[in-house]
């Protein structure tokens, strides 16, 4: 029997030549990741363990600052400072601190740190993003981290591989993230425990990169285990562009063992929306627009869409207009180069004009951290992965989850609205303009 | 692991969250005590004012869904209470509860046949759950043998003490 992706690259990191769901391996890891939050328990942990007082190799290790910086009171000051002072004793090498990096996610991809066919561990449940990229990853606790820092293995179950074939071509104003939406909604919110997500098919072909990673990313709003695209050429030019690093392009067998195989087609999808208070609750947006929602807050950001491709799509809708009155809008650029990208192609100074607050990169607003918390009876639509009761803040808020398409047009109104009922212009940096707005590429009116 | 559990029910439902069993805000307190006094503020806010050390939360299906956080299972456990009783649990929660310690139990009988308030005893090395009030006994889902184990050293810490002595040369 042949072997899926995911245990494939498995079985590699455990010295195995097969594997089978249910199987307990001890398996080699490439990277292992902490922020300041799982890394302050995993060092506590770490210093715990017996004739442990070094990490098994200070270039496989990767301390991003992002959940409370820049510091927001002096308990998170603390914790930063105990990575940054690990981070110092250890010699890792990859360690970014505010201003460096950005939201974990976001950098470790950019800065070459994420190969095909590799094994990550992250101290974050997100660390399934990078299955974007072809790799096993997923998140952990931070007594397992401490544990993979010291041993540079971990033990796992391998997980029963559910097969998700897309077919269809998105149409207008439909993203990646309406096609995760609609599987989260789909599989339920426990549909794929234990189990990993293996992405096929026509559509995710030619998502680019940047929608991968947003499907990967929240492969754990349906409890998995890990999410997991095979590499292409696509893959394969943005990994070679970062590193020299050899890796190993995995393919699953043709007759691979896949627990559930779910066909979705996406031909007449229509941007989705998950309404409070689960991200299974998903709905399309001509469904909740009838409830005519004002909003408190729009959100765009997060290691689920705050990638330059987003902020694109949302200066393409956002330009040259004023956001509705009563509303804020925050907008975090997911890390220190998509700023930095932004703030070159004029997008940071357009969404700044329209009245959007733009921020530094990092997590905050997303978990109810900081800089961009909800308060009693606020209700927003935001860019990000979960909307329990409570993660922006008050548990007497409601948070809307969309695409950044859908928290732009509704930026504009000041209420849950369609992004095909607006203007959207392809975004073009500012500096290459003649004088002119830009091509309308979509502009259906409302009914 | 304590070997007799012993303490009143709170019942919750399913999907309990991580956000809600310690808000985001409060996760970058370390010391398990001061988390201990927020466990579950997100669902119940009264909850913590309410249980005596040693009560054990009751919850239905894919109880710690959510993030990753490891505090969410030292929130509980800094709170006093003694285990998780649920019918099914995140997989994260699960790894990051046995490795810090905090007793849970796998049981969709015990879960229908447990009310808030219910007066409950657990042995927990058997698996056996004791609705003392209604006068049934439940029997948990076995760990797997690698879970039990990694429980049977006394967790994970130990188990990485001994990988590490293995590999040093004798």
């Amino acid at each position: 029997m042949g072997m899926t992706l995911t245990e494939k690259i498995l079985a590699r990191h455990a010295g195995l030549d097969h594997v089978e769901p249910g199987q307990i391996i001890n398996a080699k890891v490439d990277l292992v990741l902490a922020n300041e939050l799982s890394a302050a328990v995993a060092i506590k942990v770490m210093r715990q363990i017996r004739g442990a007082d070094r990490v098994f190799d200070a270039s496989k290790i990767a301390l991003v600052a992002d959940h409370f910086v820049p510091a927001k009171d002096a308990q998170s000051a603390s914790i930063a400072k105990l990575m940054k002072d690990f981070a110092g004793e250890q010699e890792i090498e990859h360690f970014f601190d505010v201003g460096r990096g950005g939201i974990e996610h976001v950098v470790l991809p950019e800065e070459g740190l994420v190969a095909p066919g590799e094994l990550i561990v992250g101290g974050d449940s997100h660390t399934c993003t990078y299955g974007a990229f072809g790799a096993f990853a997923t998140g952990m606790g931070s007594t397992d981290i401490a544990a993979a820092f010291v041993l540079g293995e971990v033990w796992l179950k391998v997980p029963a591989s559910i097969k998700l074939v897309y077919s269809g071509t998105p149409g207008t104003m439909v993203y990646a993230k309406d096609v995760m939406l609609r599987t989260v909604g789909e599989l339920g919110i426990d549909g794929a425990t234990y189990r990993a997500m293996e992405y096929h098919g026509s559509t995710v072909d030619e998502l680019p990169i940047t929608g991968r990673i947003t499907m990967a990313n929240m492969a754990i709003e349906c409890g998995a285990k890990n999410g997991i695209f095979h590499a292409d050429e696509k893959t394969i030019a943005y990994v070679r562009e970062r590193t020299n690093r050899d890796f190993i392009v995995e393919k699953a067998d043709p007759d691979a063992a896949y627990e559930r195989t779910i066909a979705i087609d996406v031909g007449q999808l229509e941007p989705q929306v998950a309404c409070p208070h689960t991200p299974d609750n998903v709905h399309p947006i001509s469904e909740v627009v009838r409830d005519d929602l004002r909003v408190d807050q729009v959100f765009i950001g997060s290691c689920t869409n705050g990638y330059i491709d987003d902020l694109r799509v949302v200066a393409g809708i956002l330009q040259g207009k004023t956001i509705a009155p009563n509303l804020r809008v925050i907008v975090n650029p997911g890390s220190q180069k998509v700023w930095m990208q932004a703030a070159d192609e004029g997008i940071l100074s357009t969404l700044a004009a329209a009245g959007c607050a733009v921020n530094t990169p990092g997590c905050g607003a997303c978990f109810g951290g900081h800089m961009g918390t909800l308060g009693d009876g606020e209700r927003a639509i935001s860019t990000t992965n979960r909307n329990y009761v409570g993660r922006m803040g008050s548990p007497k808020a409601e948070i809307y989850l969309a695409s950044p398409a859908t928290c732009a047009a509704s930026a504009l109104s000041g209420k849950i609205t369609d992004p095909r009922t607006v203007e959207h212009l392809e975004w073009t940096p500012t500096r290459e303009r003649a004088g002119s707005r830009g091509t309308t590429v979509s502009l259906i009116e409302s009914n | 692991m304590e070997s007799k559990l012993h303490g009143h029910a709170h019942k919750y439902g399913k999907n309990v969250d991580t956000d809600v069993i310690i808000p985001g805000k409060y996760c970058n307190i370390i010391d398990p005590v001061e988390l201990g006094k927020h466990a579950l503020e997100g669902l119940d806010p009264q909850y913590t004012a309410r249980m005596k050390p040693g009560d054990i939360v009751v919850a239905d299906t894919n109880f710690g869904c959510g993030s990753s956080r490891e505090v969410a299972p030292i929130a509980l456990k800094g709170s006093g209470t003694a285990a998780v009783v649920a019918k099914s649990f995140a997989r994260i929660f699960y790894r990051n509860a046995l490795n810090i310690g905090l007793p849970i139990f796998e049981s969709a009988a015990a879960v229908d046949g447990i009310e808030s308030g219910d007066e409950i005893e657990i042995e927990a090395a058997a698996g056996i759950i004791r609705n003392v009030t209604k006068g049934t006994n439940f029997r948990a889902a076995e760990f797997p043998p690698f879970m039990q184990s990694l429980i049977a050293a006394g967790g994970l810490v130990p188990y990485v003490e001994r990988r590490l002595a293995e590999r040093s040369p004798a």
